[in-house]
């Protein structure tokens, strides 16, 4: 065997994306790309009522219309099991349970699918198919004021608190307490829900756009009541997915459609069908109150978050939960309510719970040290804290100081003049604002396969998918490295369930959860070839399961963190909102990849300005239905919104860490709104506690009296 | 490739599409739009669809050398048109693998993450620089009088150009700084092919 030894690792060099070059030529098949003999279209149909049941559904002329194969509903739909253990013991998604009674749960569920031989026929079938509904009275009113709201512990505690609130706020020289608001957002990867789904000598194949293929393999064994090795999902190319991409009912159809009709099913989802049927960020009605001492030393940190369910399931958005990491003291209380409405059931998006929270929090900081008369950055240097303020657990590798001194560094922040409303340039007004960023550091067991061939090659095998993470390239630097070969020498393999479960892209986890799994098994190998093992001609396979090794890791407080800064220039006559320039500064672990870490960062960052001046989905409460749901009604930052944004970290490497990772997902999102926020505030000396700063808020805000 | 072949009636038609330099005779559903044609009936897969109502710009190709919405139009109408997708940006003669300039500048900036966007991006981009050498102003243009003299194609430029193309990755920065590196490879390129052939 020859192996070129290369003289310097590959790790922390930026290397282009492995299938880059399939990318830009349009090579790359994403799974509404991939052509199948026979293939067959499904339509899915949705509600037009908020709540109620399905009291008939005339398919017979459906039926009869040109190339339609099926309409499958409640009425006749295979059976499916929606009472499985999902994800981390959870429910699953309760859309995987479509077409099984009449219930209607909100506007939008998924009533029936049309399957046609072509697109246009499917569609034109879902189009006419007649739905009579009978309607009853439903609620979609969400507000911090409901008296229904209650707490319920998500996948972190509902409440943490310890010492006296009230005692502390009365012993405060400076006590803040402010109201929040952020609305309901959409994930919207510009790629939508595809999946086709056929069977192939007694096995289901699902070809698949998902965050975690050995995940929805599972789910749909248990779902359809299938042997877990009877399910096979692929998932080569995925579109984006921002938490959106799960189980859904778009591969449920598909199954349900390829299993009655026997061939090849694609189910995609419109983009308007996506506001329904992806799951969503919930709105959060958040209060924050912060009792300090003259010098802002918190005494007090209290905040309280209300966001929605469905009435079919129970997700609550834990936007209180920054707290527990950042900032220290005596009293301190976090907690997350949640209000069951007759609206879609909103899921996990980018930096859940961390986005929404931190625009409060941060944003309370903030006026913590206006009032104070505290630099904002000094304020956060001040209240740093020893060890985890509720779990009292030390930190792995905390380096929040850092971010601020060398960000703060950079951005110029120590000529900035504390006074707001008080730069001007032409008919703009300028200002300045920062935050702080934290987003929980893990990594869950995960097994891989790396195998070493007699031409000197490798390849690596795990369930990994690559979401635009660049996880795929990321995954081959790090097992050169611990191959101690060039890069080109390993083929990564990702995006197919039947190499064995793995942890999905989420969490901010992928990367290091499956570095986990391929770092030993790419160490045991190199070790064996050094002892000079025989390659024989089907390969040398060496397989990992991480579960041991991650449940011998010491408990401690593990986070990246971030310092976000922004300038803005506000024009006051038509409320427009400009940002000029951001810097985030990370501290996110050792960085695999410059070149895919820093544009991954920067995305964070432009969905911090997109949930800070645009995005916003309205219910309309009369109907229960969205207005305006697609990407015209909700408008996400383009081109044009995005001017300066540059994403840099200090040197963190992971305690604990084989490799010293931690994740670039969703840090960059993080603060990101409320550094904005801050910086509007700093321009215009108004603060605004409600997102996103619309034009009108802007205006609003110039005469508040009127 | 795909089976389905709707019988030629009232509701179908055959028509003849110029895509990438190559004549396709098909039969389609009058509904079909161009995205759906390229990519059901013709395996070209490259152009995609991410919301089907001329919203996201995903699905933009060149239609007689001209930036173009897929979803928009009916493939019926497209018939005598010149179609190129991002199969066929690299032109004809190119090279077994050889890229277009702004294709090879997207691979070097990372001007995309998940890339689904990018095909749409880089029809765009390979139009912006073609419509702002051609004189063509923009929102962002200072000065839009007949015979202004021609400005420089800045970020804020290609920026307001491209706001057509959404990106949710959030790749903006680099697809800018891939767009403009290409125009300037182009103008240098251009600047010394007059050069020779002066």
């Amino acid at each position: 065997m020859t192996t070129t030894l290369p003289t310097t690792t590959a790790f922390g060099t930026s290397r282009t994306r492995v299938e880059g070059r399939e990318k830009v030529t349009g090579a790359a098949r994403y799974t509404g790309d991939i052509p199948l003999t026979g293939l067959a279209h499904g339509s899915l149909v949705l509600s037009t009522i908020a709540r109620g049941r399905i009291r008939a559904i005339d398919d017979a002329a459906v039926r009869a219309m040109p190339g339609v194969l099926a309409a499958l509903h409640h009425l006749n739909a295979p059976r499916v099991d929606g009472d499985y253990a999902s994800l981390m013991g959870m429910a699953p998604d309760p859309t995987v349970r479509a077409f099984q009674d009449d219930r209607v749960p909100h506007w939008g569920w998924p009533v029936a699918l049309v399957v046609a031989e072509t697109p246009e026929q499917a569609r034109a079938g879902a189009d006419a198919l007649v739905v009579e509904y009978a309607a009853e009275a439903h609620d979609t009113a969400f507000s911090a004021e409901r008296a229904d709201a209650y707490g319920v512990d998500g996948v972190v505690p509902a409440t943490l608190a310890k010492g006296d609130e009230d005692a502390g706020l009365a012993a405060s020289a400076v006590v803040v307490d402010a109201s929040y608001t952020t609305p309901e957002e959409h994930h919207n990867p510009m790629e939508p829900h595809a999946a086709t789904a056929y069977w192939q000598d007694g096995r289901l194949e699902v070809l698949d756009s998902n965050q975690g293929a050995s995940w929805v393999a599972e789910d749909l064994a248990k779902a359809f009541g299938l042997a877990p090795g009877l399910v096979r999902v692929r998932s080569e190319h995925v579109g984006g997915g921002f938490g959106s991409k799960g189980v859904r009912v778009h591969q449920i159809a598909a199954v349900m459609a390829a299993t009655e009709l026997r061939r090849p099913v694609r189910v995609a989802m419109t983009r308007r069908q996506m506001f329904s049927l992806a799951g969503y960020r919930s709105p959060t009605a958040q209060r924050v109150r912060l009792g300090a001492d003259p010098d802002g030393r918190l005494r007090v940190l209290s905040h309280g978050s209300v966001s929605q369910t469905s009435s079919v399931y129970e997700f609550v958005e834990p936007a209180a939960a920054a707290g527990r990491v950042l900032y220290d003291a005596d009293a301190h209380r976090t907690s997350a309510r949640v209000v069951r409405l007759d609206v879609p059931t909103p899921t996990s998006m980018r930096a859940p719970g961390m986005a929404p929270g931190s625009f409060a929090l941060e944003s309370a900081l903030d006026e913590l040290a206006e009032r104070c008369g505290t630099d904002p950055v000094a304020l956060r240097l001040r209240n740093e804290p020893a060890a985890g303020p509720l779990s009292g657990l030390p930190f792995a590798g905390r380096n929040l100081l850092a971010c601020f001194e060398e960000g703060a560094r950079r951005f110029g922040w120590a000529d900035r003049d504390p006074r707001p409303r008080v730069r001007r340039e032409g008919r703009w007004l300028l200002g300045t604002g920062t935050a702080a960023a934290t987003f929980h550091a893990f990594a869950v067991p995960s097994t891989a396969a790396v195998t070493a061939w007699a031409d000197g090659t490798f390849t690596v095998r795990i369930a990994a998918a690559d979401i635009g993470t660049g996880s795929r390239t990321a995954l081959q630097i790090v097992a050169a490295d611990a191959l101690r070969v060039a890069p080109e020498q390993v083929d990564v393999r990702i995006g197919d369930s039947a190499f064995g479960p793995a942890w999905l892209a989420g969490g901010s986890a992928g990367t290091s959860s499956w570095a986990w799994a391929i770092t030993p098994a790419a160490e045991e190998l190199r070790e064996r070839l050094a002892l000079g093992a025989d390659i024989p001609a089907d390969g040398l396979t060496v397989r990992s399961d991480s579960t041991a090794a991650l449940a011998g890791q010491e408990p401690a407080e593990r986070h990246s963190y971030g310092a976000q800064f922004a300038e803005v220039a506000v024009d006051p006559g038509t409320g427009e909102v400009r940002v000029r320039r951001m810097l985030g500064m990370f501290a996110a672990g050792r960085i695999v990849n410059p070149l895919t870490a820093r544009n991954q960062l920067v995305g964070g960052m432009v969905w911090g300005v997109s949930m800070a001046l645009h995005e916003e989905a309205v219910r309309d409460r009369a109907s229960g239905a969205l207005v305006g749901a697609d990407l015209a009604g909700y408008h996400v930052a383009s081109h044009a919104d995005v001017a300066h944004i540059e994403a840099d970290w200090v040197d963190d490497p992971m305690p604990g860490d084989p490799i010293g990772i931690k994740g670039v997902g969703e840090i960059g999102v993080v603060g990101a709104a409320a550094a904005i926020a801050n910086a509007v505030w700093h321009a215009t000396g108004v603060r605004h506690r409600q997102l996103p700063i619309r034009p009108d808020r802007v205006i609003a805000g110039e005469s508040p009296d009127a | 490739m795909i089976t389905s072949d709707p019988t030629a009636s009232q509701t179908a038609g055959a028509i003849i599409l110029h895509v990438n330099g190559e004549k396709h005779a098909l039969t389609v559903d009058h509904r079909t739009t161009l995205l759906d044609a390229l990519r059901e009936r013709l395996d070209l897969t490259g152009t995609k669809k991410g919301c089907d109502h001329g919203q996201c710009g995903a699905c933009t190709l060149l239609v007689d050398g001209r930036r173009s919405l897929s979803c928009l139009q009916l493939a019926v109408a497209a018939e005598g048109r010149e179609i190129t997708t991002i199969e066929g940006v690299a032109g004809q003669g190119a090279d077994e693998g050889e890229l277009h300039p702004v294709q090879q500048a997207f691979l070097e900036f990372d001007g995309f993450q998940c890339g689904y966007c990018t095909p749409g991006q880089i029809c765009s981009a390979i139009a912006v620089i073609e419509e702002h050498a051609a004189g063509w102003p923009s929102a962002a243009t200072g000065d839009v009088h007949p015979g202004a003299p021609p400005e420089p194609l800045t970020p804020e430029e290609i920026r307001e150009r491209m706001s057509g193309n959404l990106c949710r990755c959030g790749a903006y920065t680099s697809i800018v700084r891939a767009v403009a590196h290409a125009a300037e490879a182009g103008a240098v390129r251009d600047a010394r092919d007059e050069e020779a052939a002066a």
